[in-house]
């Protein structure tokens, strides 16, 4: 599954976030948004979801035009900053919620509901916590909730907006690099959003960095470094000791 | 509130003093007309209080009262919740113009309330024309009642789920729509059970102001004893009869709702308190 940007633009009132913005993320890869803040990362995120509608350009989702599909019709996941976890449901409910608001025609059944949130819940590593409240989970088990979810209905495409934003240091070494085995794993069409170089270069495939709501280069992580194709994007990037 | 640690800096008497105080205005001011309503009903020994209460205009007042309540009580409901969605969750041109407005019927007094729809309904009023037309009667009859009512009572649900849905903000509201949830499953799954207790709180406020509302229906009801009179009414004309036990047996209807809506209230409260520490 593919997801082409075209010529997107989109402004909050006078604030331009995007302007003119182009990019492929071929199918399977990983892809991280990166730049400074208030560079458009989130709204190109929430635009790709269909949260907001651009206010010119397409977007492609294999090939097809879903710039005007709502965001329910998108098939695809997304992990929020906070999580944004259901607060009263439990784990489980929470994981289990994409499938039980499908259409009654489409709806798995109570055992195969159990059967597949099981199995999320075992791949993400947090089972074991299946009849939790959200308040009762730590930051990271939160994460790995978030995206068991945003699995659950089996998305195209999956969006990540700072997903290692609000953990502490240690864990966000861990989640990181679990999170590029589980990638690894599932071959699921992913984007990031991170204003973290070092996590830009360790996770991903392909890096697009995004300045003041353009692209400045899309490339490898080597193509960033060593062919920089603006003073900006020499600026922004530094060599990091690789791991 | 907090037992944990108590601020331990007044000298006991002054302690002894402030609570001693607060507790005498509270018995003064509240508990003991409370208590004489229900003193002053039952001063006549239970078989006339009763015998009071069982009056037919009794009994049609209270019928119409539960009328006015089973109306209003789901109406508002429903407008208070779309008014708590629009306005606690979305951003627009006019808001804070419209948040105001809400605030409309606490502001104003209910007597104009009244006035308001005796001039659109009266005999030059405004609506009075399709109203004939369609052959209904408004004024002096129940529906100006309930409409009354309607007006008095709207601001107290949608004013107590604004905060709320505020406070929780639409992160989990986007994430249900993405995860393929329609509108009415996003309100039913996630953000009405996430704001359930603003939502009884309001509900149960709105229930006792409509039941005990006076002032807006006094205008338009007319004051038809066994037709148009509500609880209040009635317990207003006993009085102006020199009925006192009588009106003080009806009053006691109104004053055990309030009792009852008050120890509710409570426990809504203590079981949001408990929801806000496990969440």
């Amino acid at each position: 599954m593919s997801i082409e940007v075209r010529h997107v633009t989109k402004s909050f009132g006078s604030f331009t976030a995007l302007s003119d913005v182009s990019l492929t993320v071929p199918g399977g890869e990983l892809v991280a948004l990166l730049g400074p803040s208030g560079g458009g990362k989130t709204s190109l995120l929430r635009i790709l979801a269909g949260l907001e509608a651009p206010d010119a350009g397409t977007i492609l989702f294999y090939g097809e035009d879903a710039t005007g599909r709502d965001a329910k019709e998108r098939g695809v996941g997304f992990v929020f900053q906070h999580y944004a976890l259901f607060r009263r449901m439990t784990v489980f409910e929470n994981v289990a919620f994409g499938l039980r608001v499908k259409p009654r025609a489409e709806r798995p059944g109570d055992p195969e509901i159990h059967r597949r949130v099981t199995a999320l819940l075992t791949l993400v590593g947090v089972d074991w916590l299946h009849d939790r409240r959200p308040a009762e989970l730590s930051g990271g088990q939160r994460q790995r909730v978030a995206l068991a979810r945003a699995l659950a209905v089996e998305p195209k495409v999956l969006l990540l907006d700072e997903p290692f934003g609000s953990l502490d240091a240690k864990v966000r070494l861990e989640l990181r690099r679990w999170l590029r085995r589980l990638h690894d794993e599932i071959r699921l069409t992913s984007v990031f959003v991170t204003h973290d170089q070092e996590e830009a270069f360790e996770v991903a495939d392909r890096i697009v960095l995004l300045n003041a709501g353009r692209v400045e280069q899309i490339g490898t992580p080597e193509d960033l470094l060593e062919r920089p194709v603006s003073d900006f994007v020499r600026g922004f990037v530094r060599p990091v000791a690789q791991a | 509130m907090n037992s944990l640690c108590p601020a331990r800096t007044e000298p006991p008497w002054v302690r002894r003093l402030l609570v001693g105080g607060a507790l005498a205005a509270v018995g003064l001011l509240l508990v003991l007309p409370l208590a004489l309503v229900f003193a002053e009903a039952l001063k006549d020994g239970l078989p006339a209080y009763f015998a009071a209460l069982s009056e037919p205009d009794a009994l049609a007042a209270l019928k119409l009262t539960a009328l006015v309540v089973c109306v209003v009580v789901p109406v508002n409901t429903v407008a208070g919740v779309a008014a708590g969605w629009a306005l606690g969750k979305f951003d627009f041109r006019g808001k804070s113009l419209l948040v105001s407005l809400i605030d409309l019927p606490f502001a104003v007094s209910p007597v104009v309330a009244g006035m308001l729809l005796v001039l659109l309904f009266g005999r030059t009023g405004f609506l009075r024309g399709a109203v004939e037309a369609l052959g209904l009667t408004v004024l002096f009859a129940p529906p100006a009642i309930v409409l009354a009512t309607l007006f008095i009572t709207f601001p107290f649900v949608a004013r107590e789920l604004i905060p709320t849905m505020q406070s929780l903000g639409t992160e989990e509201e986007e994430a249900a729509h993405v995860l393929g949830a329609g509108f009415f499953q996003i309100l039913r799954r996630v953000a009405l059970p996430n704001a359930l207790w603003g939502l009884l709180y309001g509900v149960l406020l709105c229930s006792a102001r409509a039941a005990g509302e006076f002032g807006a229906v006094s205008v338009v009801s007319g004051h038809i004893r066994g037709r148009t009179n509500t609880l209040p009414l009635e317990v207003e004309i006993l009085y102006n009869e020199y009925r006192f036990s009588a009106a003080f047996a009806v009053a006691s209807l109104l004053t055990g709702l309030a009792l009852v809506t008050i120890v509710l209230k409570a426990l809504v409260e203590a079981r949001e308190r408990r929801g806000r520490r496990v969440a």
